[in-house]
């Protein structure tokens, strides 16, 4: 699995790091999220394919 | 015979986040996604802020390219409206006189917004539910200098009245309620987006619209009942919006007095889901009927609805309780104001933190002794994310109150 994100359309809800702490994070100053592991071990994966699923912005593309 | 297909009705965030839910848990019978626009699924968030700013072309706003949508391997029906269904044989009825039998139905076919009767043929009289009505108001407020009315301070008024106002429009915003997104956020961080909004230069005013006046090109102003007139060349009705039921009410098996009523697995009856703006389901942790006219909940919806069809069906998983902590954001300017849980209806608001120079609130909302909602503006995404744990589940006021202070340090 390889995550890319279109970070400029991130309206920073940080569902994405409420269902995959390890793989997300946001930006303090503003929430914008951050990649923390772009390609994420196996036991990861459903956790991030639900916040790419979640993600009310469509920033999250998992391939 | 050929297998009945899953029908999704409805071809926006709820309905897709449906469709991908039915792939991503197994389903691989056919499956039809109706939606009534001719666009393919596309964000409506943004039409109110990045798209009708100009920042943010159509494109932006897709959920999905078509390259992401081939693997679903969808029964793709855009433009196309369902006009009748029968519970009792799952069967659809679509706008042009097709019979479409389905071995389950999730219904996400949304709001459409509400309008003013006698505004229909005034030019310059626009609302906001859509790309095509977003582009049309984008249209209009090109150059500089329009005088726009805003009927409607809720979300949708305040969120385009900012945007018109970074355009160099004029800007009116008028509400029957005096203080902005007071429905949404109570008084009290109403008053401070009130004051957000005149700082920016937006003319707020209270009155019940009485009327419009137009000429041969097309509206000149907005009669007020008690307050005269406001003249305008362009209006913007956001005066809510109305759940698409109507196409449902032949069936009596459903209730859709207001929206689409569905138990607490979002189902409205046996083989029929709901999900999105349309859903109003029985929460199980605040154990009444809700309905969410949110972006996120759009999603999260979707996705429960189609697992717990396919449970239904015995194809996959077990049923479950749709149990999400609602929550729901807006930009206005430099402000992104984030909030969790139920804030409306609220008997008690108390802004734990409120520094209006610094643009930075914490307000916490309850009703009947317990709290359940929290609000958050210019706050770092830890501390929000921990103002969310305190109202996740309601909890006694007086336990939520010490741990709202205890999170803001």
């Amino acid at each position: 699995m390889k995550i890319t994100l279109d970070a400029d359309k991130c309206c920073g809800a940080g569902q994405c790091v409420l269902v995959a702490p390890e793989v997300f994070d946001q930006r303090d100053e503003d929430g914008i999220v951050v990649l923390l592991d772009a390609e994420p071990p196996a036991e990861q994966h459903d956790a991030v394919r639900e916040a790419a699923a979640i993600c009310p912005a469509a920033v999250i593309e998992v391939h | 015979m050929t297998a009945r297909p899953i029908a999704v009705v409805g071809a926006s965030a709820a309905g897709l986040a449906a469709a991908e839910a039915l792939r991503r848990s197994g389903w691989t019978g056919p499956l039809t996604l109706i939606g009534d626009e001719p666009h393919l699924p596309y964000d409506r968030p943004p039409l109110s802020k990045q798209l009708l700013h100009g920042a943010w072309e159509p494109e932006r706003l897709l959920l999905r390219t078509e390259e992401q949508l081939a693997p679903l391997d969808l029964d793709l029906r855009l433009g196309t409206r369902a006009t009748g269904l029968d519970t009792a044989t799952r069967t659809l009825t679509l706008d042009g006189g097709e019979r479409l039998a389905c071995v389950g139905v999730i219904i996400a076919t949304g709001v459409a917004a509400r309008t003013l009767p006698g505004t229909e043929d005034i030019a310059g009289v626009h609302t906001l539910r859509t790309l095509d009505d977003a582009l049309a108001l984008r249209a209009r407020l090109t150059g500089t200098g329009r005088r726009l009315v805003i009927v409607g301070n809720g979300v949708l008024g305040c969120e385009a009245a900012a945007v018109a106002r970074e355009l160099g429009h004029h800007v009116t915003l008028v509400g029957v309620e005096p203080t902005p997104m007071a429905a949404a956020v109570g008084t009290e961080v109403g008053e401070l987006l009130a004051e957000e909004h005149r700082a920016h230069g937006v003319t707020l005013r209270t009155g019940a619209v009485d009327g419009f006046e137009a000429d041969e090109h097309g509206v000149t102003g907005v009669r007020l009942a008690d307050s005269g007139l406001l003249p305008a060349d362009t209006v913007l009705l956001a005066i809510g919006s109305t759940p698409a039921v109507g196409w449902l009410a032949g069936d009596p098996a459903l209730d859709t007095s207001d929206g689409l009523r569905c138990d607490a697995y979002c189902a409205a009856a046996p083989g029929i889901y709901a999900a999105g703006d349309v859903a109003r389901w029985e929460h199980p942790v605040h154990g009444r009927p809700l309905r969410f006219e949110h972006r996120m909940n759009a999603a999260e919806q979707g996705m429960a609805a189609a697992r717990n069809l396919l449970a239904e069906l015995g194809e996959s998983g077990e049923r479950k309780e749709f149990a999400p902590v609602p929550y729901f954001w807006s930009d206005q300017y430099a402000l992104k104001i984030q909030a969790y849980g139920i804030l409306t209806g609220a008997d008690r608001v108390e802004a734990a933190l409120l520094d209006k120079e610094e643009r930075r609130v914490a307000a916490l909302y309850g009703s009947g002794g317990l709290a359940t909602g929290v609000l958050a503006i210019g706050l770092p995404p830890r501390q929000v994310r921990t103002l969310r744990a305190v109202i996740a589940a309601p909890l006694p006021w007086e336990e939520a109150h010490p741990r709202l202070l205890a999170a803001l340090g």
